[in-house]
């Protein structure tokens, strides 16, 4: 095609746009590192290295320049993603099959960058969860000793081994209290709510950091968190005893982890505006129907997945409104004559 | 009122960009007078409309003023002589245009006199003030004057609604929102004057209740100038309002916005809404035509980028070529490649070179260095960003008419209101991807377009055939009709003769009367079918009809019904 207006293009690019959120995700990947200990940036080493890896093979059998979609640092921010969503301690080859996952049938296979409807992280993120549900609730207890955990990682010991090294995460803890009859009132007090509360802030900075760079759109984040918040606080005030309020919610479990970084994901979100919000809802009040009702204590990876499916078509339903047409349409000036 | 819908000051347009000004503000936007260069080259086409046609003929001596060709039709605009000296020819010859194609032109070889016509083309009125709006008209119409705003609309036009009454409020567009292009704010420091009573006139004689003169919040000095200019008016109608400066808030639809809060209707025009935009430099030309006499034979040309050595504002004759602008400004910069460009870096189009001249649209020559103007990186897919969505002042959804467009899918693109993207070229601009969108929206709307006169023909082609089809039928229908009504006369007539035959055998029988109707009708009944007959044979001859021949065929057969219900009529 021959070039023509307009001849100005602002100096940013796909891979600027990646670079943004990888550096946004330092604060939280560091305060993840020092309260899960060096496992952390472990399953970032094996994710983000078989993920290069995995797309570069594919890229050339695709017969697609492999250096230049290596660059666009899409595919290291995917590995990224999944590794700080893995438990820090796994059997080495599972972040690695998680990774592939992503990579090859969430991603390449789909046409690469731009063309995937589905989180890839996620996708792979799910595929351990259903895979090996026990090992991917075994999340290092903060008084555990990162060497000893060596050994499960490869494989020398199972991870019923791991007793006393891991804890329930509070998700966890509360949906088995509430199953044992126990009310919320007794099993709150329980948790450690510190940790948890610093790891939010860690991600929080990130989000203010993409809100300013406006690498995000504070549409998402906000009404997922909304959608999350809202019947939580509901259903607290209609039944305390079983339902958390929104406090439990919101700092517990991957919920600010994925109100900023996964549901932002712009490949497979909605992409206009009216359109952000309802997905962003969307997303949250799945989590919420997922965590109360559901078969896994959290729901943020299903509930983004799902909604992934239903962002085509709410693009379509929430169009932005165009100049001169509908609402807009203006009354005509008169004369006072 | 009307009031009522005006929010008070700029909140501004929807979406848009903040782009780096480049202009030439203040001293260093002085305009220059730019020398009569020895030829100048006047396109027929420099307007929207038809082309003008030439009045004059090689070797003819015509002084400044003189019209060169004439306005063929009512959306069209004559062309005067910017100098004196004699035309050296009719001819084709390259045009600024995005397609970069050549057109005709009328050449005029100067005699370095710049002599002057003596009379005006018009009688020029001693209170402008007086005159009436059709003596308005006709003035800015036989003056050649043109939105010089760069799109080029003939004025009188614009000043023509079918509703004369329409007019509420007048804009003067002087929001340069395009970076690097300042002629418009040295015109309203320069003369503004000229403007403040073209505006004046404008209010006047169009009965508009208000006038806003629109500015970019940025351009302090224009804004001040042309408040000193407006307050001598005394007329408190008249106010300048700055405006954001953000690209596009030069766009007629987003500067009304900015103003007003109103929204042109889509597909309509400002006067629908009770609004007319001029641009300010306009304004101040229909001043000078209708009180001095004036056509538009200059305008002043903003000369910019950094491929040039002293970039300016420059009064420049129409038809003057861009090669002596460029040599008044020092030249080329001699290290810097240069890519030369009429208008603006985000809407302007690229040149084949510089022999070309400046037409009355041309506002800004810009001869940017190829690294300001440097293509982007090769595109990348769409990450579905939403950037483009943001910054769409014509509130569209730029990602998805660029999927539909890329597809092939043009119905899917006139279902997202592709006819009102102004081609701003905001969403490209902003692109991670680095997607060439206007492109895509250009092919999609020249390909719908295409479509469009295809189906239209198509259309005629299949009505006609239909047409030639219900033709034979009837035409058929009409034959079998004659001779069921033959048969049957000759039945009745052979009935009668035998009845007559037994009653003279008879000789006793009552004398029933033979149906005297039918008697009296066969004659008339005969002579018309035959006619027919014979129409329809000439018909068959011809079968090719085209059109008009139809028409007759259509008549002929209507007239061979009414001639049939007519006859038919006695016999029921």
């Amino acid at each position: 095609m021959m070039r023509s207006s307009p001849w100005l293009h602002r100096r940013r690019s796909v891979d600027h746009v990646m670079r943004d959120v990888l550096f946004a995700l330092i604060p939280g990947a560091a305060l993840s590192t020092h309260l899960h200990g060096v496992g952390v940036l472990w399953n970032l080493l094996l994710c983000v290295s078989s993920a290069a890896l995995v797309e570069a093979v594919l890229l050339h059998m695709r017969q697609r320049p492999v250096r230049k979609h290596i660059a666009d640092l899409s595919g290291t921010l995917t590995a990224v993603l999944l590794a700080l969503s893995l438990p820090p301690w796994l059997p080495w080859w599972q972040p690695v099959l998680a990774t592939v996952f992503a990579v090859s049938l969430g991603k390449q296979l789909f046409g690469g960058l731009g063309y995937n409807p589905f989180n890839p992280a996620m996708l792979g993120y799910v595929v351990l969860l259903i895979s090996v549900p026990v090992n991917m609730s075994a999340w290092p207890a903060h008084t555990a000793d990162a060497a000893s955990a060596w050994p499960y990682v490869f494989g020398q010991i199972g991870v019923a081994d791991l007793d006393g090294l891991t804890a329930a995460t509070p998700l966890d803890s509360v949906r088995t209290g509430l199953s044992q009859q126990l009310t919320l009132g007794e099993l709150l007090p329980q948790l450690d709510h510190h940790h948890h509360l610093l790891l939010a802030l860690g991600w929080l900075i990130g989000g203010i950091y993409m809100l300013a760079r406006r690498v995000i759109s504070w549409r998402t984040p906000m009404a997922m968190l909304l959608g999350l918040t809202l019947p939580a606080a509901l259903f607290s005030v209609i039944d305390g005893d079983r339902f958390a309020g929104p406090g439990f919610h919101l700092l517990y479990g991957a919920t600010i982890f994925g109100a900023i970084f996964i549901a932002t994901d712009p490949v497979t979100s909605s992409t206009t505006p009216r359109g952000r919000l309802i997905f962003g809802f969307g997303v949250g009040f799945l989590t919420w129907l997922i965590r109360s009702f559901g078969a896994y204590p959290d729901g943020v990876a299903f509930a983004i997945l799902l909604m992934n499916i239903c962002a085509p078509m709410i693009d379509r339903y929430t169009p932005t409104r165009v100049y001169g047409t509908g609402k807009g349409l203006s009354p005509k000036l008169r004369r006072p004559s | 009122m009307a009031f009522s819908f005006f929010r008070s000051n700029t909140s501004g347009f929807r979406g848009g960009i903040v782009l780096e000004g480049h202009k030439l503000y203040g001293e260093a936007g002085q305009t220059r007078q730019a020398p009569i260069p020895a030829e100048l080259i006047f396109p027929l086409e420099q307007h929207i409309g038809q082309a003008a046609r030439p009045t004059v003929t090689v070797g003819q001596k015509v002084l400044r003023g003189d019209v060169l060709a004439r306005a063929d039709g009512l959306i069209s605009a004559p062309i005067h002589a910017s100098t004196s000296g004699t035309i050296a020819a009719i001819e084709e010859r390259p045009v600024p245009h995005a397609s970069q194609l050549k057109a005709r032109c009328v050449v005029l070889q100067s005699d370095g006199q710049d002599q002057s016509r003596a009379e005006p083309l018009w009688q020029v009125p001693e209170n402008p003030l007086a005159i009436s709006h059709e003596a308005l008209i006709d003035i800015v119409r036989q003056a050649g004057i043109v939105g010089l705003g760069g799109a080029a609309f003939p004025s009188a036009v614009k000043l023509n609604p079918k509703d004369t009454s329409a007019t509420d409020t007048l804009i003067l567009n002087g929001a340069e929102c395009e970076p690097y292009i300042s002629c418009d704010g040295a015109a309203m420091v320069e003369n503004a004057d000229d403007i403040a009573r073209g505006a004046l006139l404008l209010k006047t004689l169009t009965h508009a209740r208000q006038v806003m003169v629109g500015i970019e919040d940025q351009n302090t000095t224009a804004i001040a100038s042309m408040q000193k200019a407006i307050a001598k008016l005394g007329d408190g109608c008249i106010c300048v309002k700055p405006v954001a400066t953000r690209y596009p808030q030069g766009g007629e639809k987003q500067l009304i916005q900015s103003l007003t809060g109103l929204e042109v209707p889509s597909e309509g025009l400002p006067i629908d809404i009770g609004i007319v935009v001029h641009n300010v430099a306009t304004a101040a030309a229909i001043w000078n035509a209708v009180a001095n006499g004036r056509a538009l034979t200059e305008r002043v040309v903003t000369v910019a980028g950094s491929g040039v050595k002293q970039p300016a504002n420059l009064r420049v004759r129409i038809g003057t070529p861009i090669r002596d602008l460029i040599a008044f400004c020092g030249g080329y910069q001699p290290d810097v490649e240069y890519r030369l460009l009429m208008g603006g870096p985000m809407m302007g189009f690229d040149l084949a070179g510089d022999s070309l001249p400046i037409v009355k649209a041309t506002n800004c020559i810009l001869a940017g260095s190829t690294q300001d103007l440097a293509p982007p990186p090769d595109p990348m897919p769409c990450i579905r960003c939403g950037d483009c969505v943001e910054v769409c002042p014509a509130g569209l959804l730029p990602q998805q008419l660029y999927w539909h467009a890329r597809a092939h899918e043009f119905e899917q693109t006139q279902k997202l209101n592709l006819a009102d993207c102004i081609e701003c070229g905001c969403c490209a601009e902003v692109c991670p991807s680095n997607i060439p969108l206007v492109q895509y929206y250009r092919f999609a709307k020249t390909e719908i377009r295409v479509a469009d006169q295809e189906r239209r023909k198509a259309d005629q082609a299949r009505a006609r055939h239909e047409f030639r089809l219900e033709r034979l039928e009837r035409a058929k229908l009409a034959k079998e009709e004659a001779r069921r009504r033959k048969r049957e006369e000759l039945a009745a007539r052979q009935a009668a003769q035998k009845a007559a035959a037994s009653t003279d055998a008879d000789a006793t029988a009552s004398k029933a009367p033979p149906s005297s109707t039918k008697a009296a009708a066969s004659p008339a009944v005969q002579a018309a079918l035959a006619k027919a007959r014979q129409r329809q044979e000439m018909e068959r001859s011809e079968s090719s009809a085209s059109q008009p021949e139809a028409r007759k065929t259509a008549k002929s057969i209507n007239a061979l019904d009414a001639l049939k219900s007519t006859a038919a009529r006695p016999d029921s």
